[in-house]
């Protein structure tokens, strides 16, 4: 009994221990940015590799979410005589919720394990620890980048997934199914307001801090964390928890958000 | 005698209920070579960890140039830490840098040098550790050798006043390891750095070395010379020393 208890607190103060560390990361990965020398060339390769590589995945799985969301959507709304509302639905589903969350899943899947991979083998291999020695700050370095980087890419990409999306959308309700692309198009306009935008936006923003930030600083402390062991295997148990931890992150912040909001 | 420039006083450091460092004391000399060595896991690195800075010992100080660093701040530890060159057991480079670009870091980053300069200076370093030729390679691309020599070519770009070696011949075989030793002696000359020597095992420039520390159950022993420590009657240090010496790299006109 005694040992089950102490277990429990053992794993409270380790839990505690690890959230002051990431909290410190954070704040350190964000002081990054007031440091001089700024890394420009840095953060827009990482731009690249974040964001511009992620175009195609993020391409193929909005244009297929739409035409569900066309599909599933139709064979509802018919039910109820109102085929006239698909667009206001696709339009609505897409910008509250499954564009922002959808973007920041694949990109973490993408390039979130790929950060959190190359920091760990980083620190592995003790550059990082080689940086700090040449006095170089590793967060200037080499996180901040991809901090600025992933906030400018994913609520971008979240744009493009909104758009494709609803031209998924159109492809399956009106070019398959047959409804009307002017009604497809004016419920969008008449249903969607500014909020419904901003709410998404606000996600993106806030999805794309958590898949940097725990992706990084996974990979960062990758010596720090219990049960992840040391070497290639320890890189990849640590990699495969950040991209867990990540999507658990992205829909927790996802209901909190919306019901904040909303 | 000449100036210290950096002394550990008592320090004990500890990893959850793993004692590494058991109230160590050193003190070493600027100017000097200085040796620690010692089997492994017996807190080597963790003691050149401590000096750099990048771990805080439990109590105790360190003293860089005078400068109590076990308490300091980021900032200031920054400051420090350019009096420091370290080689990196692996060598550290960052893999996704080629040589010229991990050479050039330290220049790009800490001083504000044109780049004409600074591509200058790197070519001429890399010619003079015999890496001319390999600047467009990336460390993956290079032998265990190679990888030690851009490290140090690195480590002396902003002419430390201090270098630190964490096993510099680990993984080299016997005649790679003296060409080291030999890079080290060359440099030393040229550079007038201070060098601390980090090995697992007694290395062969054992006798060149100006102090020695022999590491043994979190203690550490300092020897004047190596002929005192072939002297030394504590058992473990005298299987140590039969164990590990074997060729001793006696001088330069030994090759």
């Amino acid at each position: 009994m005694i040992r089950y208890i102490e277990k429990i607190g053992d794993n409270a103060l380790y839990t505690l221990q690890d959230l002051g560390r990431m909290g410190i990361f954070l704040a350190m990965s964000i002081a990054g940015v007031f440091k001089r020398p700024f890394r420009f060339g840095a953060m827009i390769r990482q731009v690249r590799l974040i964001g511009a590589n992620s175009f195609w995945v993020i391409f193929f799985t909005a244009g297929f979410t739409g035409m569900v969301l066309g599909l599933q959507g139709y064979y509802t709304l018919r039910k109820f005589g109102s085929e006239g509302a698909l667009g206001s639905a696709v339009a609505l589903s897409l910008l509250r919720e499954l564009g922002p969350v959808l973007t920041a899943l694949m990109v973490t899947g993408r390039a979130g394990s790929a950060m959190c991979a190359e920091i760990g083998i980083m620190r592995n291999s003790e550059q990082i620890d080689a940086l700090e020695c040449m006095a170089i700050d590793p967060f200037r370095y080499l996180i901040t980048p991809k901090f600025l980087a992933t906030l400018i890419s994913i609520p971008l990409l979240t744009l493009i997934f909104n758009v494709v999306g609803i031209f998924g959308g159109y492809l399956a309700g009106c070019e398959l199914l047959g409804v009307n692309p002017g009604a497809y198009f004016a419920g969008m306009e008449q249903s969607v307001i500014n909020k419904d935008i901003n709410m998404g936006i606000v996600k993106s923003f806030v999805f794309a801090l958590l898949v940097v930030w725990i992706c990084t600083g996974r990979g960062y402390f990758v010596h720090g964390i219990r049960g992840a062991g040391f070497g290639a295997e320890g890189v990849s148990r640590v990699t495969t928890q950040a991209v867990v931890l990540s999507s658990i992150a992205i829909l927790i912040w996802d209901y909190l958000i919306t019901a904040i909001m909303l | 005698m000449s100036a210290v420039i950096i002394e550990l006083k008592n320090v004990y450091k500890s990893f959850g209920s793993q004692t590494v460092l058991n109230g160590v004391s050193l003190t070493i000399e600027s100017g000097k070579t200085t040796v620690i060595a010692g089997p492994s896991g017996q807190g080597k690195s963790v003691t050149l960890k401590l000096i750099l800075g990048l771990l805080k010992p439990d109590s105790g100080q360190i003293f860089v140039a005078g400068e109590d660093i076990s308490r300091m701040r980021a900032k200031n530890l920054n400051r420090v830490r350019t009096r420091f060159g370290v080689l990196f057991q692996g060598g550290a480079l960052l893999d996704s840098l080629t040589v010229f670009d991990n050479v050039a870091l330290p220049l790009e980053e800490r001083t504000s040098m044109r780049w004409s300069e600074v591509q200058e200076r790197v070519l001429t370093t890399l010619e003079q550790l015999g890496l001319k030729g390999h600047e467009e390679k990336y460390p993956a691309q290079l032998s265990g050798g190679m990888r030690k020599r851009v490290g140090l070519a690195r480590a002396l770009m902003l002419q430390p006043e201090i270098m630190l070696f964490d096993e510099p011949t680990t993984g080299l075989d016997p005649e790679k390891s003296l060409e080291i030793y030999k890079l080290f002696m060359d440099t030393q000359e040229r550079f007038g750095y201070t060098s601390l020597i980090v090995s697992h095992d007694i290395p062969k420039i054992f006798n060149l070395a100006d102090q020695v520390i022999i590491v043994n159950k979190g203690q550490f022993n300092t020897f004047a010379s190596p002929e005192e420590l072939h002297q030394s009657e504590i058992p473990e240090i005298q299987a140590f020393v039969d164990s590990t010496m074997g060729n001793v790299y006696l001088s330069r006109e030994m090759e």
